[in-house]
Parts: structure tokens; sequence; C-alpha cells
């Protein structure tokens, strides 16, 4: 059974096969269809029309889908590896490990966002981005600049204390705690980290930096610790809903899984630590 | 630069017929609100022509106009260009804005949000949506 770690607790080895093998993907060719299917999701879900990867329901049983799929990616690359996960309710500074050059690199260059240390920097060569939203071919952070502060330990827990899954209109405007979670109401946990890191992870393209894989890894870590806390609640709605998916309804794209089948990580990876 | 983008208030508060540009940013706001989460793009245009803008913000020109049933980039009912390049956008229920470039903060008025994406771009060119 896969283990999926806290990045801050990797050994040196760990993070070294990590990063080879995303490098890995991106020489293949790989990894950009990953940062296109986001990017096609993101802006097509609508708050008023068809919504599936974000600002609905499905917004975590279809990242869940989706980090699974990425996984087993880096796993036909090298199958030690699998994803963890950046609690930034701890590691939430600039100066943290995970952006040391041995690991994801630094902030960008206050000149022009760039990314100069680390493996994803542009001029360490392996890292052209392809999938972009404007002429600029290097990956950009602005570690804290759009918004001070990650959200704290008691934000989350003030998040995973609401009982409700999600509720209408299944969208952006929602209570519940998917959008609490998600961030378009309330504390702000899950799009404020996407602002704090900046650069291209306040874009659509959000996955051409490589901890977009750990922080969702976080979010659906959220979700497995909210499930344990609320064991009488469950995944809403449960049918008939136009436009969201349902409990059993297949997922866009894979067209073969369901939300269900997605409500037990176990099946697939553990977590490093109980919750 | 700011006596160009001076000119181009000047001339959208005359097409405003006088109004208080801040009044007419709230009221444009408020509109685009009542249409609400139900409302959708169809809707957009109209009473919120008011709201169109075209002015040069930190060396780039920025626009903003609503359009008829969304066009082919559906959803927003509205369009916003830098320098000529349409900037994908989108808005959420509660009548805020976002857009390609600031995917996960929204903006009060299509106009902050084009401003944002200048501020982001920092003089790099947009991609053409496909």
């Amino acid at each position: 059974m896969a283990v999926r770690k806290n990045q801050a607790s990797l050994t040196a080895k760990e993070k070294r096969d990590f990063v080879g093998a995303v490098l890995a993907l991106k020489r293949a060719g790989r990894y950009d269809a990953f940062v296109s299917t986001h990017n096609a999701f993101i802006i097509s879900d609508t708050d008023n029309g068809e919504r599936v990867g974000h600002r609905s329901p499905s917004f975590l049983p279809w990242h869940r889908r989706f980090l699974l799929q990425f996984e087993q990616a880096l796993q036909s690359v090298d199958p030690n590896v699998t994803l963890p996960y950046w609690d930034w309710t701890a590691d939430r500074t600039a100066t943290a490990s995970i952006w040391d050059a041995a690991f994801l690199g630094g902030n960008g260059r206050s000149s022009d966002g760039q990314v100069t240390t680390g493996p994803f920097a542009f001029g360490a060569g392996g890292w052209t981005l392809n999938v972009r939203p404007d002429s600029r071919t290097y990956l950009r952070r602005a570690l804290g600049s759009a918004v001070a502060a990650l959200p704290t330990r008691a934000e989350a827990e003030s998040v995973l204390a609401i009982q409700t899954y999600d509720a209408a209109p299944w969208n952006s405007s929602s209570e519940g705690f998917r959008n609490n979670l998600e961030g378009w109401r309330g504390v702000n946990l899950h799009n404020r980290v996407h602002v704090w890191v900046g650069g291209h992870m306040t874009t659509g393209m959000s996955p051409n930096d490589p901890v977009f894989w750990l922080h969702h890894c976080f979010i659906d870590k959220l979700w497995a610790e909210w499930q344990r806390r609320h064991p009488g609640q469950g995944y809403l709605p449960a049918a008939g809903t136009a436009n969201v998916v349902d409990l059993g309804e297949t997922m866009k794209p894979w067209n073969d899984t369901t939300p269900a089948d997605m409500l037990d990580h176990t099946r697939h990876y553990t977590y490093d630590t109980g919750f | 630069m700011s006596q160009v983008t001076h000119a181009s208030e000047l001339t959208r508060r005359r097409m405003l017929q006088g109004a208080a540009v801040a009044l007419t940013a709230a009221a444009g706001t408020v509109v685009l609100g009542v249409t609400g989460p139900a409302g959708g793009q169809a809707t957009a245009a109209g009473p919120e022509a008011s709201d169109e803008f075209d002015e040069v913000f930190k060396g780039r020109r920025i626009q903003g106009r609503p359009v008829q049933g969304g066009g082919h980039h559906h959803t927003a009912g509205y369009t916003v260009l830098v320098d000529g390049e349409e900037l994908h956008m989108m808005r959420n229920a509660d009548g805020t804005w976002i857009s390609v470039v600031n995917h996960y903060q929204t903006y009060p008025t299509p106009r902050s949000l084009a401003r944002a994406a200048v501020q982001e771009l920092q003089g790099a060119t947009l991609v053409p949506l496909a």
C-alpha cells in the first residue's frame, strides 16, 4: 500500500526520487497533459453551468482521481515514488525546507518573478512551460506577496468542524465543508494557498508548478480528516442534480469513476499520520 | 500614461452623463449581482453597457464590454481585452469576477480584474485563447 508522506519528513533520497520522476514525465511530454486537463476544466467549470473539477461538490473526488492519475504516472517512472503533501498550516514561510534548492526551489526573483533556484528553475534546463497563459516560458512564484499569510491550523480546524459536506446551489456560493475548504467562502483554505504561492499557481495552469500536487495532496488529506470526524455525513448531492456530479454519476474526463468510488482513499493509499 | 487614463475616464463620465464614476461602478456591480446565480450569461448584456471601459493602464490598453450570449467563450457575458488579446474570464455566483491569470481570487469589477491581469503579466503578452 502506497503511503503519502508529509514533505517535511522526506529523506534527501525521497526528495530526489520525487523530483526525478516529475522531471522525467516532463521530458517525456507527459506532464503537460496534466496542465492542459486542469486548465480545460477550470475554464469550463462555471457556477451556473456544468461544473466538475472546481466550484462544485466533485472538487474533492475529481482532484483525488486527478492526483491518483498523476501518482500512477510518476510510479510508471519510479515505482517507489508517492505524492507527498504540504501541510501549509505548519510549514508556512518562504524559508521552509519545501522551497530549498534540493526540493522545489525557492521564491521568484523580484524583477520578473522567475524561479532561479532548484530543479524547476528555467535555467536548470528541464522545466520550460509549454501550456501557459502568456508569453513567459519560465516558472514564476511570488511567495506571500498577494496575501500575507497561509491558513492556520485553527482555521483549518474551523472548516473541518463543518458538518454538512456541501449544499445547494452546489457552487462557489454554497455553505458547507467543500466550499469552505475550496475557499470561495469563509476563512478560505485552498484558494488562498494558490494565491500565497503566486506566479503560475494563481493561474488556471497552476499544475505548471509542482507544488500544485503537494498542495492538493494536503487538501485531499483534509477531506479524509473530515470524513473521520463526521462518520455520519457523506458526499452530497445524492441524485438528480442538473449540471452537478451526483454521488453515483461518473466524472469527466475519465467517465469511469464516480464520487462514490473515490470516498475511501485507503483503497489506493494511506497517509503517514493518523487523524 | 496617466493622462490617457484620465482622458478615458472623462470620456466615460461624459458617456454616463455626469454620473459620478464611483456611483456608476457601484451601481454596475449591483445590477450584475441582481442577475444572480440563475441569471446566466444572456442577461449580462444590456444595463451593464455602462460598465464598458477603455483605458491605458501601466502602458497596456485594457478594454471591457458586455457581450451578447457569452459568445464563443461562454458564460462570462463580458469580454476583457489586454492589448487586443482576449483575457479569459468568468463570473462568480456572487457577481465577482476571476480571470485565467488570477483564477483563485475574486475581483469586484471587470476593470479591477483587467488591471490585476496587467500587474500579473509584467509586460508579457497573453497567449490567444484556444
